[in-house]
């Protein structure tokens, strides 16, 4: 029973930061049609900006909540400029080419920014505990679960569904689901889709730092930690279905879940599960989850 | 694409690549090897560019041919590397083959995540392996040739040769293949896929054939990698190491088999002096070469060769 | 024509339902070979849905489909095409990379490949019979100016005659074509489907055409069949068909005679 608790918390913690990663992405994915690996960058420097917001704070003595704010502007003030020229100053360029041709782009990038976060901070690792250890943890019964984690989920949480109303219930998200949905169209229509697309890649670029960021306290901020990252976006993003946000959601839902499970009982699966799933998943639906195969337009 | 000059040119440098190997310094011998070995990896992944696809999992091919030589060392003690070569190659093939039924209904990106997906899964059952040394791999029998069991430099060499043999052989079928029906409807399948059809053809089948050709290249290469390094890890199945294929693809273009080979050696040689002489910033280098390239020269370096001739072989 | 010689096709009692949708029923028709038959219809009437169960990418649910006296209902449109139909395309599928030479090259190529499982691989792609046919149905054609022009260059008319050419690369005996002056301009209507018929009355081919011009159909086809709601309510002559008041009511509407001639 325990087991089970645990399985369910640890899984919906590692959802959180499954999902909080691959909403960025995915949404990327959905407007512009490119798998962004530069994402994993994003990543990367969200968790740094908050090691060297963690470090600031905590000399500067501020109170953890204080610190907790500066933590998450820094990453994502990082992620809208990284963003921005990135978008407007390389992808602006290969933007007319071969899907596949951007994804390489994007890897070039990433390749590139790997040092640059080298250049930045330097090869050794940081700590950034200190918003883990200021929350504090509760105990429910025998579990004991930290307060940091619950705040994870319930960002996640809140970005979800922030997320869903605007698309439906906004001005600037109805015609981003117009973008995703035919982006030819959708220019015929008069939408300046240059301008969404700018956008978007804001957008995507601040979540993907913000994911950075908020798991930077609970692991050894390091070099290659990008690397890592990325896949498992790729994978959540491809068992929800690119360009869908509850794809994600649900996703990072059974890997996180999924994960859970065999860290807690069959341990030695735990690293190829995911991969697992996701190859699962894309037998029987090739688009994941929540996305249907479009008809070819002749 | 493969006319007469481009063959003979071909086969000259081959030899002269061959014959300047004893004159060369070890390291740059054992360099070449490992260029000349990836250079087999990236051939399949040009066979793969050709109808469009592109692969992020080669590297699933690459580590089962690698531990294919490690495991039948260490299992049985059997080293012969002209035979391993070959089993690496065939049983890499062969789980092509199986994976080819999935892999054959997929198009671009779906294609490459799959690919990716299922090369991870290897990475991820090797780390997990303790018996297999988990992340730190573990080292291979000294390869012997025939009875022949070289050491130092002559090992060096022979290793060296072989790669060179092996390379040349699959540049040859795989240049027959080009001028087969099958190797020619890459163009056409990655123009409009459904007309091929209509004339009578199994795409899917056609592309099966793809993946199982760039698997056994996969798995030969592997084999003749790990033989040179002389150790096998996991990272060879991780996605970066399918990453650093592509990206000499990319560099190589699809037009011409050699450039797949002259690719491969310039990308050692590129990130050997990254590493030595900006250790910290090899990967920005590369990084940027990859980049500038993609920019300026989106067919690869072949197609520098097919600016003095009527077209251009294949657009991106 | 020989009264005995049995129908190239002959399609008996068709149906095709989707769910609760009838695309096409009670179909019976019987073709004699070397015969141009025009095929007419509102959009959504069947002719498609016809089209597509004879070249097998569509399994009729009831009613069968014979060639050339064998029967190939709910064949796999890939042997069938291999037994001697072969179709084109309202728009028209070409390879845009490559030049027509290029294009009707592959499809000579492809139609002369070796059979089996690795019939493909063991079939040079450059063959002296394949590039003499290629050449050959260029020159049928009169598309030999574009030779070697890249395919996706090429004007509206030409693309067309290149998508049929491809077609009768294989040597087809009985070819589909699915609107083949769809997308061009009315003076040269006429001229593309004097240079396809004659074609393909030089290669001897049965010919089935769907066409929503009915003066093409009137000058070219030998007989008409008039799709309305799923079923052929109208097969004979051309002037039978056209002149018929159900078919003038429901699809094309009362012909004008020309001036001077009185009904």
């Amino acid at each position: 029973m325990l087991t089970a608790a645990a399985i369910l918390t640890d899984g919906l913690v590692y959802a959180a930061y499954l999902f909080i990663v691959a909403v960025g992405l995915t949404l990327i994915f959905g407007v512009m049609k490119i798998l962004n690996v530069t994402h994993g960058s994003f990543y990367a420097f969200g968790a740094y900006g908050a090691a060297t917001a963690v470090g600031i704070y905590t000399n500067a003595d501020w109170p953890s909540a204080a610190g907790f704010l500066l933590m998450i502007l820094m990453a994502m003030g990082i992620g809208l400029i990284m963003g921005l020229i990135l978008e407007r100053g390389l992808l602006r360029l290969v933007y007319g080419k071969d899907e596949v041709v951007i994804v390489l782009v994007t890897y070039a990038t990433f390749l590139i920014l790997e040092d640059v976060v080298v250049l930045i901070w330097g090869a050794q690792s940081y700590a950034a505990y200190q918003p883990m250890i200021d929350a504090g943890s509760i105990e429910i019964g025998e579990l004991v679960l930290s307060n940091y984690d619950i705040v994870l989920v319930a960002m996640a949480a809140a970005i979800a569904a922030l997320a869903y109303w605007s698309l439906k219930y906004t001005r600037y998200g109805r015609l981003l689901t117009t973008v995703i949905y035919d982006r030819e169209t959708a220019a015929a229509f008069g939408i300046n889709v240059t301008l969404v697309y700018t956008v978007t890649f804001l957008i995507g670029a601040a979540l993907g730092a913000l994911g950075g960021a908020l798991m930077a306290p609970k692991i050894s901020v390091t070099l290659g930690i990008g690397v890592e990252v990325i896949v498992l976006a790729f994978a959540v993003v491809a068992i929800g279905g690119m360009g869908s946000i509850e794809g994600a959601l649900v996703g990072a839902l059974i890997v996180g879940i999924c994960r859970a499970a065999a860290v807690h009982l069959v341990p030695q699966i735990e690293l190829f599960v995911i991969y697992g799933v996701m190859a699962l998943v894309l037998v029987a639906r090739p688009y994941g989850l929540f996305v249907r195969a479009r008809p070819r337009k002749i | 694409m493969q006319s007469r000059a481009s063959l003979f040119g071909g086969l000259a440098l081959l030899i002269a690549a061959a014959v300047a190997a004893p004159l060369l310094p070890e390291w740059v011998v054992s360099l070449s090897t490992i260029a000349f070995a990836n250079a087999l990896v990236v051939l399949g992944l040009v066979v793969l560019w050709r109808v469009g696809l592109v692969s992020f999992g080669q590297a699933l091919y690459y580590c089962v041919g690698a531990y294919v030589v490690a495991l039948t060392g260490r299992w049985i003690g059997f080293t012969d590397a002209i035979a391993l070569v070959l089993l690496g190659g065939i049983i890499a093939g062969l789980v092509a083959a199986g994976i080819g039924f999935l892999l054959a209904r997929y198009r671009e990106i779906f294609f490459a995540m799959l690919s990716l997906a299922l090369s991870m899964i290897l990475y991820g059952v090797l780390v997990k392996t303790e018996s297999l040394g988990s992340t730190d791999g573990f080292s291979i029998a000294t390869p012997t040739f025939l009875g022949y069991a070289p050491h130092g430099k002559a090992l060096g060499l022979t290793l060296y040769w072989l790669t060179l043999a092996v390379d040349a052989i699959a540049a040859l079928l795989v240049g027959l293949y080009f001028r087969s029906v099958a190797g020619a409807l890459a163009a056409p399948i990655r123009d409009n896929e459904i007309r091929v059809e209509f004339l009578g053809v199994s795409v899917s089948g056609i592309i099966h054939t793809k993946v199982v050709i760039a698997g056994i290249l996969g798995g030969l290469g592997g084999a003749l990698a790990a033989m040179s390094i002389g150790h096998v890890d996991p990272a060879m199945a991780y996605w970066t190491t399918s990453g650093g294929f592509v990206f000499v693809t990319v560099l190589a273009g699809s037009g011409y088999v050699a450039a797949a080979f002259i690719g491969s050696l310039v990308f050692e040689a590129v990130r050997s002096f990254a590493v030595d002489v900006m250790p910290q910033l090899w990967q920005m280098t590369l990084g940027s070469v990859l980049l500038l390239t993609i920019l300026f020269l989106p067919e690869g370096l072949g197609s520098l060769v097919s600016r003095f001739r009527r077209r251009p072989a294949v657009k991106l | 024509m020989n009264a005995d010689a049995k129908p190239i096709l002959e399609v008996r009692d068709l149906e095709k339902t989707f769910g609760s949708l009838v695309a096409a029923r009670d179909i019976t028709v019987s073709v004699p070979a070397q015969q141009t038959v025009g095929v007419i219809g509102a959009n959504g009437a069947g002719k498609t849905t016809f089209i597509n169960m004879i070249t097998g990418h569509l399994t009729p649910s009831k009613g069968s489909i014979r060639f050339e006296d064998q029967d190939i209902t709910g064949k796999p449109s890939r042997e069938i095409t291999r037994l001697g139909i072969s179709r084109s395309f309202q728009v028209a599928q070409i390879f845009p990379t490559l030049t027509v030479f290029e294009n009707m090259c592959i499809a000579a190529a492809i139609a002369r490949r070796k059979s089996g499982m690795f019939g493909s691989i063991a079939t040079p792609v450059q063959s002296e019979a394949a590039t003499a046919e290629a050449e050959t149905a260029i020159a049928l054609f009169q598309i030999g100016r574009y030779r070697d022009v890249t395919a996706n260059a090429l004007p509206q008319g030409v693309r067309k005659l290149l998508d049929i050419g491809m077609a009768v690369t294989g040597s087809p005996r009985l070819l589909l074509l699915d609107e083949p002056t769809s997308g061009i301009s009315i003076e040269e209507k006429f001229d593309l489907m004097n240079v396809v018929m004659s074609a393909l009355k030089t290669r001897a081919i049965t010919v089935l055409f769907v066409e929503h011009d009915m003066e093409i159909v009137a000058q070219f086809a030998d007989r008409v069949l008039a799709f309305y709601d799923g079923t052929v309510i109208a097969d004979g002559t051309a002037h039978q068909t056209l002149d018929n008041p159900r078919v003038q009511e429901l699809i094309s509407g009362v012909r004008l005679k020309p001036a001077g001639t009185h009904a």
